[in-house]
């Protein structure tokens, strides 16, 4: 039957495994937002060209799988490093999957962002520009403040989708919280435990996480 | 062929029906008036077992609402109803949304439902429309096929809840029109409606309610009479309305 | 070390029989239609009894639902692959666990496993989008049903499920999009759907660009294909007069 009783000598090294889990995520989102915002700038901009790049980035990333991101990027990104610096220049795991994470999840906070930005009414736009603000300054100081408020919960919600995707780093060897518990697990000669008891930690925080956004959704309804 | 019996509904704590008594004979139309939440759409719609009520009971055509071993399905089945909002099936067509509850609750084959359907459409002077579907006909011709789809159940009492109030004004005799023709010919009744002119020409008595209790429950003739012997909630009811 | 370019590498012999790498990329193309729709099935069919599950005027029941949802949305799709493929087996019954594991030949049982785990992981997501459009639906409907005699699961077979689903179009577009990709997990546990076919390519001739490339072609392609066949679909069951909300 099953022993959890090894899980506790383990903590440790679980825990360096969370904390890896817990960096991609906090890393890719803050990254992801801020690629994506500019996406988003990008596809609501007058400016054709710009608009027809963000939407090719966008529906691009949108239609092939995560998993095959962080894989190609594995592969890839040392030998674009080499392209362009002329010189082995070695990067980890972490790196490209962090690379990979970013890039992707832009394309998704990309559309979180445009849709806050256009619903905030026109006539914010008009008003600000009236004060005399530049475009740049009527985005900057009007527009997304507003525009982040209202969709925080969007944010809040892809994050933890973005949280239980970093699992995904296994195929590339690195030590997240699923590949520590799976590894752990192997060595012990208890994977089941092991993978019990990762389960059970992911649906504790994401569980814990989407309460939060749902409070956090009621309030901002009233 | 309908009894109400001293009927109680709460919602929570909150009292919407108080014992709320009255009869509908076969033949009979009668039209409950009211200002909006005096329980006037609540008790119809127990009177169908749509609202489930605490208290008392309801008889219809000599079956207990309230008796739990009664067959609601096929109690209701029997029990005409058209809605504020007809609530034709928007994905259906309208000779489908005529037949699919004769085929399915009734078991009757698709010809004999088609043809039946039909030809109340045709009573309603829809029968053009018969391939259509809800969303491409108006409001008035919609609530027109409402009225068809109940027939079609050949119910032994049709009950209307506020059949013309979501009408523009425009529409609101097609609607009247039919649901006069069929007063006329002898249907039993009970119409949830502020159309007093309607209430004047075919009802044979009117139901007062405010507060969710029946206020005045008389003959047509002694409502419409001599308003002074009128309660003085009716009274003021009746004044507002016949402003318009 | 400079890099080969060569598109020609995909009609070049991999050097295992006779084959061509770009077999290999049919095979995995295979295989990850074959979990993709076979999952789909099962999301579908599970997901709409979840989905109605959740609005009956039964706590019980509704609840049951909701734990579902909850369980399968919080645990990472790579957690639960894991699971059915590697805990799930080992608590069968002998004779299957016998079966499932010396009789089947590893794709069999890998392909069994990850077309479970998908079904059920996206089901979660079909319940939400058919409570959803079940939801979205006045109440006057069921009201009008019920006065007209039905019983209630006529009333979700004719007037609500029917309705639900031409408003939920959208949403299971993309979840029906959403499996396709999320195959590709099938390639952790052996299974040489598309992604796994790529990377061995991409191993075996050196030529990883190409390879990723050709992949990345074949994901973009299914996903306009299927969107276009979804808004044909979407076409062809709009109700006449409703306004559709994707709007016309």
């Amino acid at each position: 039957m099953m022993d959890f009783s090894a899980i506790v000598p383990a903590l440790p090294g679980l825990w360096d495994g969370l904390l890896m889990t817990l960096q991609l995520m906090v890393m890719g989102v803050l990254g992801g937002v801020v690629l994506g915002t500019l996406l988003a700038l990008m596809r609501l901009s007058h400016n054709r060209l710009l608009a027809t790049i963000a939407a090719t980035y966008v529906n691009y990333f949108r239609s092939i799988p995560l998993l095959l991101v962080i894989t190609w990027f594995y592969f890839a990104v040392p030998f674009i490093l080499r392209w362009i610096t002329g010189e082995d220049t070695p990067v980890g795991a972490f790196a490209s999957c962090l690379v990979a994470f970013v890039m992707f999840e832009a394309a998704y906070f990309c559309e979180i962002v445009r849709a806050g930005i256009q619903a905030i009414p026109r006539g914010q736009m008009g008003a600000a520009q009236a004060l005399g603000m530049s475009y740049g300054q009527t985005m900057r100081l009007i527009i997304l403040p507003q525009a982040f408020r209202k969709m925080t919960p969007l944010l809040l919600q892809q994050s933890i989708i973005l949280f239980q995707d970093t699992s995904l780093v296994y195929t590339v060897g690195l030590m997240d919280f699923l590949n520590a518990a799976r590894s752990r697990g192997d060595i012990i000669g208890q994977p089941h435990e092991f993978l019990i008891f990762a389960g059970l930690v992911y649906f504790t925080i994401s569980f814990a996480a989407a309460q939060v956004v749902k409070l956090l959704q009621k309030r901002l309804a009233v | 062929m309908i009894s109400i019996k001293n009927v109680n509904k709460w919602y929570g704590s909150f009292q919407v029906l108080t014992d709320c008594s009255t009869e509908v004979k076969k033949g009979e139309v009668v039209v409950v008036c009211g200002p909006s939440g005096s329980g006037k759409s609540t008790l119809i719609k127990c009177v169908n077992a749509l609202e489930p009520f605490q208290q008392g009971d309801i008889v219809v055509d000599n079956t207990s609402i309230a008796d739990p071993r009664t067959n609601l399905p096929k109690l209701r089945s029997r029990v005409g109803m058209v809605f504020q909002h007809f609530e034709l099936f928007p994905h259906l067509s309208i000779s489908e949304n005529l037949t699919i509850a004769q085929v399915k609750v009734l078991g009757r084959s698709k010809d004999e439902a088609i043809e039946k359907g039909l030809k109340l459409l045709d009573r309603v002077g829809l029968l053009a429309h018969a391939n259509k579907h809800p969303g491409q006909l108006s409001g008035g011709q919609q609530q027109r096929v409402a009225i068809a789809r109940a027939l079609a159940m050949d119910p032994v009492v049709m009950l209307f809840d506020e059949p013309t109030s979501a009408l523009d004004p425009e529409m609101v005799n097609e609607v009247l029109d039919v649901m006069v023709q069929l007063a006329q010919e002898g249907m039993t009744m009970m119409c949830v409606t502020h159309e007093m002119g309607f209430a004047r020409k075919v009802a044979d008595r009117v139901i007062f309610m405010d507060a969710g209790q029946i206020v005045e429950d008389c003959p047509k003739q002694a409502f419409f009479g001599d308003v002074s012997q009128r309660s003085e909630r009716a009274q003021q009811f009746l004044a507002k309305i016949l402003q318009h | 070390m400079n890099y080969n370019w060569d598109w020609a590498i995909f009609f070049k012999p991999t050097g295992i029989g006779s084959e061509i790498y770009l077999d290999w990329f049919i095979t995995g193309l295979g295989w990850t239609i074959a979990i993709a729709i076979v999952g789909w099935i099962i999301a579908l069919a599970l997901g709409s009894l979840l989905g109605v599950m959740r609005t009956v005027p039964n706590r019980w029941i509704a609840g049951a639902a909701t734990a579902y949802v909850e369980i399968f949305r919080n645990v990472p799709l790579l957690v639960q692959l894991f699971l059915w493929y590697f805990l799930v087996p080992d608590l069968l019954p002998e004779p299957l666990q016998i079966w499932f594991k010396q009789d089947l030949n590893p794709a069999t049982s890998a392909y069994l496993s990850v077309v479970v785990c998908l079904g059920l992981f996206t089901a979660a997501r079909v319940c939400e989008q058919v409570r959803t459009g079940i939801q979205a639906l006045p109440a006057g409907q069921t009201a009008a049903a019920y006065a007209m005699g039905f019983r209630l699961p006529q009333i979700y077979s004719n007037v609500l499920l029917p309705q639900a689903y031409r408003i939920i179009i959208p949403p299971l577009t993309s979840e029906f999009l959403n499996i396709f990709k999320n195959s590709s997990v099938a390639s952790l546990i052996g299974l040489m759907e598309l992604l796994a076919q790529t990377k061995q390519t991409a191993e075996f001739s050196a030529n990883l660009f190409e390879a990723f490339t050709l992949a990345t072609l074949i994901y973009f392609t299914l996903n306009m294909g299927l969107m276009l066949l979804m808004r044909a679909v979407e076409k062809k069951v709009a109700v006449p007069g409703l306004i559709a909300v994707g709007g016309k």
